[in-house]
């Protein structure tokens, strides 16, 4: 272990000092950046060269982040449980047989749920919830369903206090999937956030029935079954933002470029493509490979932890996730240098150049030899990354700036159909809706079916008055953020991030389609 | 064949069922007292009085008649609201091939095509070539009409068409006269034949305050409908009448209707038998 000097020591007690005094947080928020404070006195990782240079800098010319995973990775950053897997075998770890009811089936998850670690220390995936429980439901009237996912889901939302927590439904409708849908359209909480998976067998009845839902609360969101299914196979699911992973898998790792800090080093086009953008990618992917080891081979994590012994999560199973956002910003900047016209998501000279920076990273990242991604094919999964309430000037992965949105929606969703294909491992965009868009649902629906005729992969939908909205990929109540902004702490973790994105990257500020 | 063509609109949602390409044609031979887009009334006469009114220098004059340049334009309508004529500059002479290739562009997102305007029927030769050839590329296809066309006379253009939105702006033929300066008797006769034959989509009536009897509108509107709904169910539209984008001498004079007003519409249709009524 390298050694950090005393002023480095001091850095960090004035920030836990800190942390402890802060009143905007709860004291669950505390315990997590404690450990996270506590965590980062290491300095484990065997670092490539140059990393500091590119991460550990001032934010305008950092062009690596790490999203704060800490140094010294002592879990997946996510993981997916095979929650089927549980309610057939129960747990000897937990001391729960298997459920015999619905009443056992919920309560048997609610205790699991507490039991997955992840970046957040809450569990990024919640399972498959409409195939779960649809075995449990048979005997029970609608009613008596929907009290229980009343009950289940309000414990869900006041108790997984941050909202990168995700359960999935569909393709196939089902009754447990339509009562869901109904019960999280009264709740009207952030958590969990939903996707519903679309493909061309869901019935329209119940993808309407979704779009109903996302427009009163925002959710669910709408994922490319076929392409997913395509790529990964029968078993992915949809976790944390929007990300693609293996069920009883997940992700080691996710770290992200800045392509736009990028942009600013190279002096034209050809030294961004041939000099710069092959630097930093290679020392990311090398800095990712040393965090992917330090988790398999030194943490135990692998070894220890009771979800691998009872089988819930297979290391053979998880991959990693290669990140980026700003591509808008990062072309914007390199065109301008050329003294070229255009913008991104306004001209084809942007589009071009685009989608060539999307297939230079999309070949290095293919070259690349990733350690313990046999899951996918000993490489990592491209993620276009949502982005952090403290980007400036950086939108979410290739995502067009907000505000510069095309007049056209059609046009809008040509430009998401030239990137979204690239990410495996998630990529989305959001669209707030006119109310009056209520009267007619099948407007989004043809949306939905239309894009996902094509390469697109993800789309959420809010109404544009709804206090639950999107802000990136997470859920966030605007409420909660009002009561946050006036001093008040609050119970998600998330909250605060979305009212830093708010404020920074204007995330409520959409064209309403 | 050609139709003079005021805009497309790519993605609407306000045009019938889903998501369609509305197309909007130039001329309507109604000259209704609310109209909320009076600017598709008449033709351009080239009189060139919105010239000095365009910011940006997208209208101008060429060979002596009014040229106008998309590119340059920033749809701030100021041309139109300073014509005198209600008309609009920015009128396309189009082909229903060019059309067909705007419309080409929202595939696969959009269901179908609707024709409104203006009163579309004006062009029946181009409907009719338009309509067939976006059913034959799988896109259903509806007309957005006023009625006064006679579609029983027109067996080619109703075969490539999938409905038809008819309006019914009043029931009383006095009062509609006073209300666009036309009779209503092909409304009513359009009114059954449509429904006789399984062609109307949806009736719309929009609601002003004291300019015709609505109530009476909505309910004959529907008895004479009724024995045909099981054929084909057909929405009725309530339509909230609003000022935007109308004459000043209707903003100064016409006046909102109240939600209860509307909603008492709304369970009259209900109550003679239609179950799809919707207040927009």
């Amino acid at each position: 272990m390298r050694p950090i000097t005393m002023e480095q020591v001091e850095e960090k007690r004035a920030e836990i000092l800190k942390t402890i005094q802060d009143p905007t947080a709860t004291h669950e928020q505390k315990v997590t950046y404690l450990a996270r404070h506590a965590e980062n006195f290491l300095t484990v990782l065997d670092e490539p060269e140059g990393l500091d240079e590119l991460m550990r800098c001032d934010v305008d010319t950092r062009c690596i982040c790490n999203l704060f995973e800490g140094e010294a990775p002592y879990r997946p950053r996510y993981i997916c449980p095979d929650y089927e897997k549980f309610l057939r075998q129960g747990s000897e770890f937990l001391q729960l047989d298997p459920p015999r009811d619905l009443w056992e089936a919920l309560n048997s998850l609610m205790i699991l749920y507490h039991n997955v670690p992840s970046i957040t220390n809450y569990p990024v995936y919640i399972g498959d919830l409409d195939q779960l429980l649809e075995p449990y439901v048979a005997k029970e009237d609608d009613e008596t369903v929907k009290k229980a996912l009343r009950l289940f889901l309000t414990s869900v939302d006041r108790t997984i206090l941050d909202s990168f927590c995700h359960a999935d439904i569909g393709p196939k409708a089902t009754r447990t999937g339509y009562l869901l849908m109904q019960v999280e359209a009264e709740l009207q909480d952030a958590v969990p956030n939903l996707t519903m998976r679309v493909s061309a067998d869901t019935p329209d009845e119940f993808l309407t029935a979704g779009i109903e839902c996302a427009l009163r609360t925002a959710k669910p969101s709408f994922a490319n079954d076929r392409m997913f299914r395509s790529e990964l196979g029968d078993d992915y699911c949809i976790a944390s933002c929007y990300n693609g992973l293996y069920k009883g898998g997940g992700s080691y790792t996710l770290c992200r470029l800045l392509l736009s800090n990028i942009a600013k080093r190279a002096k034209n086009i050809a030294d961004f493509k041939e000099n710069q953008l092959p630097y930093v990618m290679d020392i990311m992917a090398r800095y990712m490979d040393a965090r992917v080891r330090f988790v398999v081979e030194e943490s135990g994590f692998f070894e220890s932890n009771f979800l691998v012994r009872e089988g819930l999560i297979h290391r053979e199973r998880f991959t990693a996730m290669y990140g980026m956002v700003g591509l808008a910003e990062c072309v914007n900047i390199l065109l301008e240098k050329e003294g070229l016209e255009g913008r991104f998501g306004h001209s084809e000279a942007a589009d071009r150049l685009g989608v060539e920076i999307m297939d230079r990273i999309n070949a290095f990242n293919n070259d690349h030899q990733a350690p313990y991604c046999e899951a996918t094919g000993g490489h990592y999964l491209l993620h276009a990354q949502v982005g952090i309430d403290s980007d400036h000037n950086v939108s979410p992965g290739t995502r067009i700036p907000i505000g510069e949105e095309p007049a056209e929606l059609v046009d809008h969703l040509k430009n998401i159909n030239l990137y979204q294909k690239y990410f495996p491992s998630g990529t989305g965009d959001i669209f707030p809706v006119d109310m009056t868009v209520h009267k007619n649902p099948a407007f989004v629906r043809d949306v939905i079916r239309g894009s996902f005729q094509l390469d697109i992969r993800y789309l959420s939908f809010y109404s544009s008055d709804s206090d639950v909205v999107r802000v990136t990929g997470y859920l966030v109540k605007r409420s909660e953020m009002e009561k946050l902004a006036g001093g008040q702490n609050v119970r998600q973790n998330t909250t605060t991030l979305g009212l830093g994105a708010s404020r920074n990257c204007k995330a409520l500020d959409r064209r309403v389609r | 064949m050609e139709a003079l063509v005021n805009k497309i609109i790519p993605f609407s949602s306000v045009d019938g069922p889903g998501n369609r390409t509305a197309i909007f044609l130039q001329g309507c031979n109604f000259d209704c007292r609310y109209c909320h887009n009076p600017e598709t009334i008449h033709l351009c006469i080239g009189c060139g009085s919105c010239l000095a009114h365009c910011p940006t220098g997208a209208i101008f004059q060429k060979d002596g008649q009014i040229a106008y340049d998309a590119a340059k334009c920033v749809f701030c309508d100021v041309c139109f609201k300073h014509c005198p004529h209600g008309s609009s500059p920015r009128v396309r002479r189009m082909s229903a091939d060019q059309v067909m290739e705007e419309v080409r562009k929202n595939c696969p997102f959009i269901r179908g095509i609707t024709v409104s305007g203006g009163e579309c029927t004006r062009w029946p030769g181009f409907l009719t070539e338009l309509l067939g050839k976006a059913q034959a590329e799988g896109l259903d296809t509806l007309l957005d009409s006023n009625g006064s066309y006679d579609f029983e006379q027109d067996p080619a253009l109703l075969a490539v068409t999938g409905g038809v939105m008819l309006d019914v702006k009043a029931w009383d033929e006095t009062q509609h006269i006073r209300l666009t300066g036309q009779s209503n008797a092909m409304v009513k006769k359009n009114l059954l034949f449509l429904a006789k034959h399984g062609k109307l989509e949806e009736v719309r009536t929009v609601v002003v305050p004291d300019q015709f009897d609505a109530e009476q509108t909505v309910r004959e509107t529907c008895r004479l409908l009724a024995p045909w709904l099981s054929k084909r169910p057909v929405r009725y539209k309530i339509i909230c009448y609003r000022p935007m984008g109308v004459r000043a001498e209707a903003r100064e004079t016409l006046q909102v209707p109240s939600v209860e007003f509307l909603t008492k519409l709304r369970e009259l249709a209900l109550g003679e038998g239609f179950s799809d009524v919707v207040i927009i």
